[in-house]
Order: C-alpha cells, then structure tokens, then sequence
C-alpha cells in the first residue's frame, strides 16, 4: 500500500492575523507559518501505518510556493519516506489544487490519499473531496479512526450527530480530523535525515491544469469589534446581570 | 434559473438547518427548489413541500440513499444541476462532506459557509476562523454554495404546498459502504449548537476540577467546552475543544471559566452573543471580549455562582 499526503504551509495557528489596512487580504510577510494542523494528523497517521507494516511508502505533497516546501521538509523528518513540491505563485482555490493533485495521483499511484479536512486559513473544506470526486474514490471526510484491512478501509467519521463507520475501498481519499491521533514531534537526528530525503520540484505548469482563480475576493475586512464590556464586582450581580440585563440565563 | 436546495433530513423529517439553508437559499433568488434523496422519506419529502420559501420538490429514492452518502447523493444531483443557478446546502457535516464532490462535478469553485448574500453571485464568508470576512464574486456559471446555518434565521415551516415531482435514482457507488451511525444520546446539547456553553481553561488545574464546569453546565442546560490548553494537558477530551482548531461556536451565553483568552480560542467564541469571563488574572486577554468580566480566583467563584443561580427562580432552558 502506498499513501500520498497531502500537505499545505498556513500561517500559525497561534498567530493573530491582522488584516491588510488595504482590504487585499491578511499579513503574511515576517508571520510564523506552519503546517495545516490536521494535515500534521495526516501524515502522521500514514507514518503509523507504514509503522505497522501496512504501507509500503509513504510519499508528502504539497503544492505551493518556494517555501512551501518546509511542510514537506517536515513531513519526511516525521516519518514520510520522500516529497513532492508542486510550485506555483499565489494563492490557488481548492479546485485548482485538487486538480494538481489529480495529476499527481495519476502518476504515483497511491492507494490512499489523506489530507487535512480542512485548511486554517481559508477555511474551504473541499481539497479532499473535490479530488474523490476528479477520480470518483470513495471519501472518508473527517476521520477519527482508521482500520486498514487489506484492500479496505473501515473509517470512523465525525459528524455533527456523533460518529459515523464506513467502509471504503481503496484506492481512497480520507480527510483527517484532530481527533485522529497526536502527532509527533521530529527528534533532532530525524530532522538532520529529512534533509537527505529526495523532494521532486514540479512546476506547476508542466502539469498542464487550468488553475485560473473563478472566485475574486474583492474584499478582506475585519470582523465587527466587540463593544467593550463591564468588569462585575462579585458573583451575586453577575448572575443578576445575566439574568436581568442580557436576560440569558 | 431558479436555485436548488439540498434538504437535509434523517429519512423521516427534516433536519432542522435545512430551513436555515432554505432562508439562505431564497435570498439568492425567490425561485427556490428543494431535493431531497432517501430512503422511505415520503413524510419528509412532505414536510419540505410545506416550507413556504420553496415553490417545487424534487424527491429521489432508493435504497443506497438511505444513509447520505456523498458518493451516491452527488451524481443525482449534477445531473439536476442543469436546471439551476445555484446549489445551495449547510456547511454542516452533511453540507461539507457533500457540496465539494458536486462541485468538483460540475468544474465550479465552491462558496463554502457563507454568512451573508450580498448579491445572488457575491457573498460574505469568514476565514481564519472568523478573524477575518472576505467578500467574495463567484464568476463560474453555476454556483456551489454551503451556509452557516447560524447565520440565517430558520424559514417558516407551514402553509406551503409545493408540488412534489419524482426524479429518477442513478447507480449506486459500490466502493462507500456505511456501517453505522452512533448518534450521541446525551441530556446535554451539542457544542455546536447549544444555547450555552460553559468553557473551562487551564485554570481548572485539573481533569476532576471539570465537574464543577459540569455541575454548572447541568444547572444550564449547557454544551462543556474546553480550551486548546486544557485539553492539551488532558483534563478533558478534545471533542470539546473550542477554538480555530475546535469548534467554532456562537451561543447566546458563553461563559469562559479560567481560559486567559489565547487567539486560537477566541477565534472559536467572540461571535458568541454573551460572554462571560471569569479569571484570576484581570490581564487576561479573555476580559478584552468579555461583555461581563468577574476578576476572581474560580475556585471560589463557581461553588458561588451555583449558589447564586440555587437561589432564581427560573431559569431559561
């Protein structure tokens, strides 16, 4: 079994994004940047797999520009055996992106595709899908438990009445949620190892897909403030506030 | 063209976030159709007829559509799309599993979770987890659309009578096959969706201190949530996690129980309606969003607050 990942750099999620005073988008230059958190839940659950001798490779994507390739760098110091850096300028809609990855699926192979369910920049929650319906693969969205048996997967998914299993077989797409496992840190001799690990560099223009933007954003603004509130002296009126003044309670 | 709303229903009603979709859903244009695919779902399928927003209903069933699979609801619904402008459904788990397999079919950029129409072809979204809206124009032909359903209010559910119309089952997707659905049976409501929330941080300083987030969540009638650092720490699973890597929830009563307010957690909470902080620490971010703050050690502050709520008389459920 050979697992693509598929990995994308967002800003940190501990960072506060500020927004462009003009209104194009938010601050990206001097910000820490990292791996989508889910997609770190992504890889390491392929790296689990192989552990357990399921997998036979595990190979990180990412498609971006230069320095996208960190994530990817990251990836292989985790556990992926080697990397593939689409490069591409700018910001690409999740069906660009699934339509890049189409290509490379096309030409590795995988049985499996894993990502994160969800990117924490632009929020779109597509990438997976879109990319199970270009090679119509089952999707196991929002996964929280991964069986592999044999040519199958049985996969828990979280959903907002509880949990959903299902049974999928591969070739597959499965989109990770948090909930999945707890992603390792990279010890320092494996950092030192990633560096050796191959990464192919594909321009994205060799693969031939339209990735011309269909969305314009034609405004990024910050979201209405809140009027700033009160400071309560002791439990006793705060209750009474909630009570009789927000009448909440 | 007229718009076409996926109904969400458990085969014998509705679920409730279609009528907020259906709200959404006229705003683009007042010609609103609805699909709805199952399995025996005639009482639902009757039930969407009577939303007064919805002018026809398309019913579609079979028994590989009695569990929702996005596998085998998609193809039905690209082959309707034809006859739409728009494709419209909640960004709930139903709505984002499914909505991006359509309109990956259909070669359009998808609009995910918007929380406003401006104009049939431009709405308002947020990203970063709400810490920023971004106006967006879709210029494909025929658009993709998943709403928040708590950003539109639910339509009425009585005095229509659309007319039902029978559309053809396609083939069943035989690699997806469902297994089972644990509904979560609990007194308590969903984190997502409850009225109220009562949050604990790091400040609980332990996994058992969480019962007293517990007791005051049971006098609510509260969801239990949680800060990245006090699941991190491992008092409380991450189900309850609330924050940009969490949920992102907006109940009319937030009350954040020693959570000093890190950005990752406020991205999860400051659109709730009322927010309530209570923390030792006056510094503490958290008071900076807070519309009542009380500066107080929580220790000695919840085992009060539940005193104080004994002592009223009702209390909104």
């Amino acid at each position: 079994m050979k697992i693509l990942v598929a990995v994308k750099r967002v800003i940190d999620y501990n960072v506060q994004i500020r927004v462009k005073e003009d209104g194009t988008g938010v601050v990206t230059d001097n910000v820490k940047m990292s791996t989508n958190p889910p997609d770190d839940n992504a890889i390491e659950e392929a790296v689990k797999i192989k552990e357990a001798g399921k997998a036979t490779e595990v190979v990180a994507v990412t498609v971006g520009e230069e320095k996208a390739q960190e994530t990817v760098r990251k990836a292989l110091a985790v556990g992926a055996d080697r990397g593939i850096h689409v490069k591409v300028d700018g910001i690409l809609e999740p069906l660009a992106v699934s339509k890049i990855l189409k290509k490379i699926v096309d030409k590795e192979k995988p049985d499996l595709v894993f990502m994160g369910k969800q990117a924490i920049d632009d929020d779109c929650n597509q990438t997976g899908q879109m990319l199970s319906a270009l090679l119509n693969w089952p999707q196991a969205t929002f996964a929280s438990k991964i069986d592999v048996k044999d040519n199958k997967l049985e996969v828990t998914r979280e959903i907002d009445e509880g949990l959903e299993t299902i049974e999928i077989i591969v070739p597959a797409i499965v989109t990770c949620d948090l909930r999945l496992n707890e992603p390792r840190y990279a010890s320092l001799p494996n950092i030192m190892k990633a560096k050796k690990k191959p990464i192919e560099e594909i321009p994205a223009s060799d693969l031939g897909v339209d990735v011309s933007p269909r969305l314009e954003q034609l405004k990024v603004e910050e979201p209405p403030k809140r009027k700033a509130g009160i400071k309560v002296a002791n439990v006793a009126e705060l209750v009474q506030k909630l009570k009789n003044e927000a009448k909440v309670i | 063209m007229a718009v076409l709303l996926i109904a969400e229903h458990n085969n014998k009603e509705l679920r409730p976030f279609t009528l907020n979709a259906a709200t959404a859903a006229s705003q683009i244009d007042s010609d609103v159709h609805a699909v709805i695919i199952g399995q025996n779902s005639a009482d639902a399928a009757k039930q969407l007829s009577e939303l007064p927003v919805v002018k026809k209903v398309l019913s579609v069933e079979g028994a590989h559509y009695e569990n929702f699979t996005a596998e085998n609801f998609a193809p039905v619904i690209v082959k309707l799309a034809e006859n739409y402008s728009h494709i419209v459904c909640s960004a709930n788990t139903f709505g984002k599993n499914l909505m991006p397999r359509i309109a990956a079919h259909l070669d359009t950029s998808q609009v995910s979770d918007i929380i406003k129409v401006i104009s049939p072809d431009t709405f308002l979204r947020p990203i970063y987890a709400g810490n920023a809206f971004a106006t967006i124009k879709s210029n494909d032909a025929k658009k993709c659309v998943t709403i928040r359903p708590t950003s539109f209010d639910p339509c009425e559910s009585t005095g229509g009578s659309a007319e039902i119309e029978k559309v053809d089952a396609s083939e069943e997707f035989s690699n997806t096959k469902f297994i089972k659905r644990e509904e979560i049976k609990s007194d308590r409501p969903e984190l997502g969706t409850a009225r109220i929330v009562v949050s604990g941080g790091r400040g609980m300083q332990s996994g058992d201190n969480f019962k007293l987030i517990t007791e005051i969540a049971d006098k609510l009638g509260a969801a239990i949530g949680a800060s990245r650092a006090a699941v991190d720490a491992g008092y409380i699973s991450n189900d309850h996690q609330v924050g940009q890597t969490g949920k992102v929830v907006v109940p009319d009563l937030y009350i954040a129980i020693g959570i000093s307010g890190a950005i990752q957690h406020l991205a999860g909470m400051k659109e709730s309606k009322v927010i309530v902080a209570i923390n030792k620490d006056g510094e503490a971010p958290i008071f900076s969003v807070a519309d009542y703050g009380l500066e107080a050690d929580l220790f000695e502050a919840i085992p009060q607050f539940m005193e104080e709520l004994n002592k009223l008389n009702t209390i909104q459920k």
